[in-house]
């Protein structure tokens, strides 16, 4: 689906100056427009059908294989194979084509399978039935049917079809509340307002009467954005336009919740141009270190393989030159071979060779590799330590690609809120004008008797104070976009009638909102319900207060602050706005600014949230200049964003400061247990938020992020605003450099923390700094973040984050990164990073569902890191270092035979082994191997979060260690293939006096190469489940039974014999069992001692962690020999 | 990759209007299993390897091996092995005429004697190699230059050979049987053995050339066409190899169970030799009584009808004389192997003894701090 709409979108962009225009315009029910008012210019739009499926019937083969062959690796072996099949080369095109062939076809079956799922679903959806509203009636069609303009008319507890425009709602105030938790994972139900011209609609009669045109941009994949107009034409008047926005689109995917049935047009995009269908993306594909390295080795291994067959060319060339080695009397060219140029029979010879040593580069790596990664993502998913009992749910692997990259992360970034703490708001206090109120009893949703409630600090009742009061808590009370709930429906009976009130809860994407709004009730000031544009409060007096809601100027991250302006019961304007002090502070005109300030530093400095509260009347003639203001701005077709920003700027100016709130966010549970096991594991936790600085350092306090023996680095806008940024960031460094220095050896006894914001980054960031010297602040920002064990960036912009994360991304040691967060502010960063986990929080699923790896909760890190990162990471290095071991040993030896059979390109296996050593004989072990290896028991990994560091900076995927595994690889060969040597040399092997001829010296590598790899593999085992021992042995004896059987018939279909019997030949020869006894206790012997000696000499902390296991494992290898314990 | 595309199919699926109330239930099965294979916890046997524990195997193995070695490097050598080059390199070597004025077109046959002596008798079964050196029977173009269903008596290849007999497939329009290089290049040199007496006669060693071949290679793998009897009639259409000087049912026209595709010296021509120096069972010389040696130490004569040429590729011939042990052949390396690596893993385990005693004392009173 992604590809064909990828392609679509490329279509429409590259041929967007002829035909792309800005907007669309829809005819409501393909009425055309009166004549006079505008052009009738139908437009084509596609049909609703949704198409997730890449293929169809027809073109799934070409297509498919198109795709494959796109892979470097499959083109590759493409090219081997049709190479063998033009020119005659040693190996019969079935070795290579038999592998790629089975490659190629399982992925298709896959692929295909999906694909099939898919064509299911787009179906099932494509068929759904949906009513429509054609001349005056409503008619059932199918989904897929529907086209932009038709009428829709949703039931409660349908999906929306398409993206619609909401015309009019059973509801009489024309809203309908809809739950987009399937878009965006918000379950709060959202409310959209129906186009107030024709809320009044009430039959299928009066929609189709509508003739109207609608006006919008082209489709874009922002769920929050639309930007449009509806012209409604009345009788031969000048049609009247109406503004829509965001709040008139119901989205395809989302849900209509309490509210029996709507009436949309199809308004604006169908299939595969909603919104939802945009936001199935895919995202960039991200790489892993592991995967990296896995390319160089194998560029080293591809120049490895040229280099042979440049070499034997050559040195075939040299050896035949003498036309009695060329063509002996014995073997003569045929007539055709003769008459061939030197120069092709030379590149003929270069191309055979290649084709001899292609199984240098298997096939089944790519294969073995990505069913590794596919089928151990399992192990996460089943992990029930990651299971979340309260959530229902356990850790998701979005994408398997990344699973080794876990066990290689650098530099943690996590957001504050919401994954470093719960997101669990409640309402400590509120401040007014320096007076502090704290509700008492704390009881989740019960209502204390009002009076009791409140506790006053100063009870002198002012006047002006009593008025700054009321208007605070009304202010709380109204400025917020909470939503009343009321309980479910059961049996028809409503069950919300509790104390003679219905108890009710509310719902808000900001939980902050809902716990200012529960903290009002609990001091007396219930938020009763939103009806007919009418807020109603319960004050303290129970008697209910009604305001008219006129506007609302929502939360954005770049003001920072929320508004409304509400008309009162008297007749006022009232504009209340709540934000953060930074936002405010500088718009209050009067209020007592000191000691609120004062209160809120305090509360900041204690970790809790802060939010400030001002408020403005408004004079009739002001409030409609705000009014025009608003409007013009909301009716804008473009930069309607920016024009509203800038209304929000004019509208909201010469407060009056009323007070502040303080609210507590928990921290999440063993947040600091997991932070001080990232930082023993050896990784740099950053945590990046949108908070103040205060707050935001208290958090990291609380979760040992900074300990008391921290010394704390700021680089504020505050220190930067008394020194030049230049200084600070200088003597900064200084600090850091010095103390280093003196610390010596110890690095441990001092760590940096530092904190920098929002505002310092940015102008640390900005290139180009005049008068800085080289005019780069940015290496010596990373020169101080480098020596620091924990760094906190506040007052950060989610963009910021992902700047912040691409910074150290590009640094000069280009270390791993991991973003972790919960919110849709972090999913730039978590793009952005090597590996983005997303928490399945409370602010929806934007975060997990653009993360590659989600999780429940944040202690759940601990896990995913350091013991499944870990074994990921030691699997996986295992199984690229070992097929390249086992592909040298495979192939050495028929390099070095070529010197032996005058560089004739003559195979030393036969083509049943070519073929199927990679494929069967070693392919299952090592693919079982890494998917259940524990090096280190999970409790130890997770006792000793030091071990991660162990495998830190991909360290078994270096070039040494890739080194020494090819010289292994190079060194077994060699006794391979000498030892048989030195065993068939010109001597007989049986007691019978018959001679072995090429296929048995063959067949004899080739036991002792395939008993030689197992057994490495099962030397590098810790972890002998009986998994292991079933596929280690298992395919050990499938080898001895293959060969059995290949030998043992004359096969008919082949035209040559030459195997036969020539295995059972082998093995009825005593010496034959006795050197391949000895050659593979050889070829293992170094293996063994290095590692013996590696541990004995300067073991790492891993081999110290499996000894100390050793002792207490139930199942471990005793000692048997130990003189010492004796 | 795959994970991805599965997860995002889960969320495009059809969301229905189904309202939250089963949502108890599905978050039920969502829960996953606590079986040992999923939350790998599988019981697993955790061997390490250590100083330790290797030392032991290391003590085993040498202990196992130098036995063996010994064993097998003694066997060896009991083995009596007799080698003579008669190829006529030299001008003074016997063959040295015979091998000068070889040509292919020749009637007459060069036969050459080369005198030799054995020092010691040897007792047991003697069996008789001829060797060809520098001779690439493992070439690519040769190994393949064959047709496996013809020798396998099928029909039809015996009237239409391979193509991978090429250019030995066809000749005077006739398809060859055997085709190929192989059976083209079959060593036709006679050799027989003669032993001289004290005072100078000469008395023929008989040389048994049954069983020189593997026995599945005789019945089974190679089969006349149309039977033993009548190979002349079967192989009426056919021409022989363009080097032979009879064809194949003239190979042993004495003994109908050793001519034609299953004769015993083509059989083991036609099985490719790994090396380019390498060694063929010729003939078998069988103990006659078990109180006189199969060939006493003294003087012999070997008759040789030299047919084969290999001076053009500079080639050697040779033919050895050599009893069989349990072990097979004169080999004295796979003893020495086993001895070397035996001792080896013995003086191993010594130093890793030492090795285990100063470093694991030391790892281990350095852990127990921490």
């Amino acid at each position: 689906g992604v590809c064909a709409y990828v392609r679509t979108l490329l279509f429409l962009y590259l041929s967007r100056p002829e035909i792309w225009v800005d907007s669309r315009t829809i005819y409501i029910g393909h009425k055309e427009p009166p004549p006079g008012a505008e052009a009738y210019i139908p437009q084509r739009f596609p049909d609703n059908r949704i198409v997730s499926s890449k293929y169809t019937f027809w073109n799934f083969i070409p297509k498919n294989l198109f795709e494959q062959f796109r892979r470097i690796a499959n083109f590759y072996f493409l090219v081997i194979f049709l190479v063998q099949l033009i020119i005659d080369t040693p190996t019969s095109p079935v070795t290579s084509g038999l592998p790629l062939f089975f490659v190629i076809t399982v992925t298709a079956i896959k692929q295909g399978y999906e694909d099939w799922l898919r064509h299911k679903a787009d179906c099932s959806i494509n068929e759904c039935p949906v009513d429509v509203v054609q001349r005056g009636k409503v008619v059932r069609t199918q989904s897929h049917k529907l086209r932009v303009g038709d009428i829709v008319m949703v039931r409660e507890d349908e999906t929306f079809p398409c993206d619609l425009i909401l015309l009019s709602s059973s509801r009489p105030d024309g809203t309908c509340y809809v739950t987009t938790a399937s878009l965006d994972g918000e379950s709060s139900h959202k409310t959209y307002y129906a186009v107030p011209d024709t809320m009044a609609f009430r039959t299928e009669q009066e929609v189709d009467s509508l003739h109207a045109t609608i006006e919008c941009e082209q489709p874009q994949p922002d769920l929050y954005k639309f930007v449009g107009r509806i012209n409604i034409y009345k009788d031969r008047e000048e049609p009247v336009a109406r503004t829509l926005g965001a709040e008139n689109l119901l989205l395809r995917g989302a849900t209509l919740k309490n509210t029996q049935y709507i009436y949309g047009t199809v308004a604006v995009y169908t299939g595969m141009e909603t919104k939802m269908a945009l936001n199935y993306q895919s995202k960039s594909q991200k790489r892993s270190a592991v995967e990296k390295s896995m390319n160089a080795f194998l560029i080293v291994y591809l120049f490895i393989l040229i280099s042979k067959a440049v070499i034997n060319t050559v040195l075939k060339y040299a050896w035949q030159w003498s036309p009695d080695r060329d063509e002996p009397w014995y073997n003569h060219r045929t007539e055709n071979e003769r008459q061939r140029h030197v120069v092709i029979r030379a590149f003929t010879d270069f191309l055979a060779f290649m084709v001899l040593f292609n199984y240098i580069i298997p096939v089944s790596m790519y294969v073995t590799v990505e069913m590794q990664k596919f089928l151990g993502s399992y192990f996460i998913t089943w992990d029930e330590e990651m299971f979340d009992d309260e959530l229902g749910e356990g850790a998701q692997v979005n994408t398997s690609d990344l699973n080794e990259e876990l066990g290689q992360v650098e530099y943690v970034f996590t957001d504050k809120t919401g994954t470093l703490t719960e997101n669990n708001m409640e309402f400590i206090e509120c401040c007014v004008d320096g007076n502090v109120y704290i509700p008492h009893a704390i009881c989740n949703g019960q209502i204390l008797s009002a009076a009791s409630s409140i506790d006053m600090i100063d009870s002198s009742p002012g006047g002006y104070r009593r008025e700054h009061e009321d208007l605070f808590f009304r202010a709380l009370c109204l400025c917020h976009t909470v939503q009343v709930k009321e309980e479910e429906t059961v049996d028809g009976i409503k069950r919300g009638i509790h104390q003679g009130r219905p108890t009710s809860f509310y719902i808000s994407s900001s939980p902050d909102e809902v716990a200012l709004v529960e903290g009002m009730k609990r001091l007396g000031y219930t938020y009763l319900r939103l009806k007919d544009s009418y807020m109603e409060i319960l004050n303290k007096d129970d008697e209910i207060e009604r305001f008219q809601l006129l506007h609302v100027l929502n939360f954005d991250s770049v003001r920072r602050r929320m508004s409304v302006i509400v008309k009162s019961s008297s007749g006022d304007y009232l504009l209340f706005c709540k934000g953060a002090d930074s936002s405010i502070f500088p718009r209050v005109v009067s209020g007592k600014v000191e000691q609120v300030r004062a209160r809120v530093e305090q509360n900041a400095v204690e970790g809790l949230r802060t939010l400030c509260v001002a408020y403005k009347k408004l004079s009739e003639s002001e409030y409609q200049e705000a009014c025009h203001h608003l409007t013009e701005a909301k009716l804008a077709l473009q930069d309607r964003e920016q024009r509203l920003a800038h209304a929000y700027d004019i509208i909201e100016r010469e407060f009056v400061l009323l007070g502040a709130t303080a609210v507590e966010d928990r921290l999440q549970e063993k947040a600091a247990d997991t932070i001080e096991s990232l930082h023993k594991a050896g990784m740099k936790v950053w945590v990046l938020t949108g908070d103040k600085m205060e707050t935001a350092a208290a958090t990291c306090y609380a979760s040992k992020l900074f300990r008391r023996s921290t010394q704390i680095l700021e680089l504020t806008k505050k220190r930067t605003e008394e020194q030049s940024l230049h200084d600070v960031l200088f003597e900064l460094n200084r600090t850091v450099i010095r103390q280093r220095s003196m610390s010596g050896l110890s690095v441990d006894c001092l760590d940096f923390g530092l904190i920098i914001d929002g505002a310092t980054l940015s102008a640390v960031l900005k290139p180009n700094q005049e008068g800085a010297g080289n005019g780069n602040y940015r290496e010596i920002f990373l020169e101080i973040c480098r020596n620091c064990s924990a760094v906190l960036c506040c007052r950060m912009a989610p963009l910021q984050k992902a700047q912040i994360v691409k910074l150290i991304k590009a640094s000069k040691e280009h270390p791993i990164t991991l973003a972790i967060g919960d919110g849709a502010n972090d999913v730039s960063m978590i793009l952005e990073a090597h590996v983005g986990i997303g928490i399945m929080g409370k602010e929806g699923r934007q975060a997990a569902r653009n993360s590659d790896y989600a999780i429940p909760k944040f202690k759940h890190l601990k896990k995913i890191l350091l013991v499944h990162g870990h074994y990921y990471y030691i699997r996986i290095a295992e199984l690229v270092q070992y097929f390249f071991y086992k592909n040298v040993c495979f192939i050495f030896p028929q390099f070095l035979y070529q010197f032996f059979c005058g560089f004739s390109q003559q195979p030393l296996y036969d083509t049943a082994y070519l073929t199927l050593y990679n494929i069967s004989f070693t392919s299952l072990p090592i693919l079982l191997y890494s998917l259940v290896e524990q090096h280190v028991s999970m409790e130890t990994l997770k006792r000793e979060p030091t071990l991660y560091r162990d495998i830190a900076k991909n360290s078994l995927l270096r070039w040494p260690v890739f080194l020494y595994w090819t010289c292994l690889g190079v060194f077994d060969a060699v006794i391979f293939f000498f030892g048989a040597y030195f065993l068939f040399d010109n001597t007989t092997f049986t007691s019978n006096g018959q001679m072995f001829g090429n296929w048995t010296f063959g067949t004899l590598v080739f036991t002792v190469l395939v008993f030689t790899v197992t057994l490495k593999l099962a030397l590098d085992t810790h972890h002998w489940t009986w998994i292991n021992h079933f596929f280690i042995w298992g395919s050990l004896l499938f080898y001895v039974i293959f060969s059995l059987l290949w030998g043992g018939i004359i096969w008919p279909f082949l035209n040559y014999q030459r195997m036969y019997y020539v295995f059972m030949q082998m093995l009825s020869s005593g010496p034959a069992w006795l050197s391949i006894i000895l050659l593979i206790t050889v070829s293992l012997l170094p293996d063994v001692i290095k590692k013996v000696l590696c541990r004995s000499m300067c073991p790492t902390a891993t081999e110290r962690a499996q000894v100390g296991v050793g002792e207490t494992a139930d199942f471990t290898f005793q000692p048997l020999y130990d003189p010492i314990d004796e | 990759m795959m994970a991805s595309s599965y997860n995002a199919k889960e969320e495009d699926g059809p969301h229905s209007g189904t309202p939250g109330l089963g949502g108890a239930a599905v978050t039920k099965s969502k829960k996953p299993d606590n079986t040992a294979f999923k939350q790998q916890r599988l019981v697993a046997w955790q061997p390490i390897l250590t100083a330790g524990t290797v030392l032991p195997a290391f003590f085993v193995i040498g202990i196992f091996f130098i036995p063996i070695g010994i064993a097998l490097f003694v066997t060896s050598n009991n083995i009596k092995e007799f080698e003579i080059d008669y190829t006529g390199v030299d001008a003074d070597s016997p063959c040295y005429s015979c091998a000068k004025d070889f040509s292919w077109n020749s009637t007459t046959s060069c036969t050459c004697s080369v005198d030799f002596k054995l020092e010691q008798p040897f007792e047991s079964n003697v069996f008789m190699y001829y060797g060809l050196s520098n001779f690439y029977q493992n070439h690519r173009r040769y190994v393949k230059s064959r047709d496996d269903s013809q020798l396998y008596g099928d029909l039809s290849a015996l009237t239409n050979p391979s193509k991978e007999c090429e250019p030995y497939r066809t000749s005077n329009g006739l398809p060859i049987a055997p085709c190929g290089a192989i059976a083209n290049s079959l060593f036709n040199d006679t050799l027989e053995l003669y032993y001289v007496d004290s005072n100078g006669t000469r008395k023929e060693i008989p040389l048994v050339k049954k069983g020189i071949a593997w026995w599945t290679d005789k019945h089974v793998k190679f089969r006349n066409p149309g039977g033993n009897d009548n190979l002349t009639v079967s192989f009426e259409g056919n021409s022989k190899p363009v080097n032979w000087r009879k064809a194949v049912y003239e190979l042993d026209p004495t003994d109908s169970e050793n001519n034609g595709f299953i004769n015993e010296d083509f059989i083991v021509w036609m099985r490719t030799a790994a090396l380019p120096t390498f060694r063929k069972l010729y003939r078998i010389i069988q103990k006659k009584s078990s109180n006189t040696a199969t060939l006493p130490s003294g003087n012999y004569v070997l008759e040789i009808t030299y047919n084969y040429p290999v001076l053009s590729f500079d080639g050697r011939k040779r033919m050895i004389l050599s009893t069989i042990s349990w072990m097979g052949g004169k080999n004295p390396f796979l003893g020495i192997a086993y001895l070397t690596v035996g001792s080896i893993c013995f003086f191993l385990g010594v130093v890793l003894l030492i090795i285990h005693h100063k470093y694991d004392t030391r790892n281990t009173s350095a852990d127990i701090p921490s």
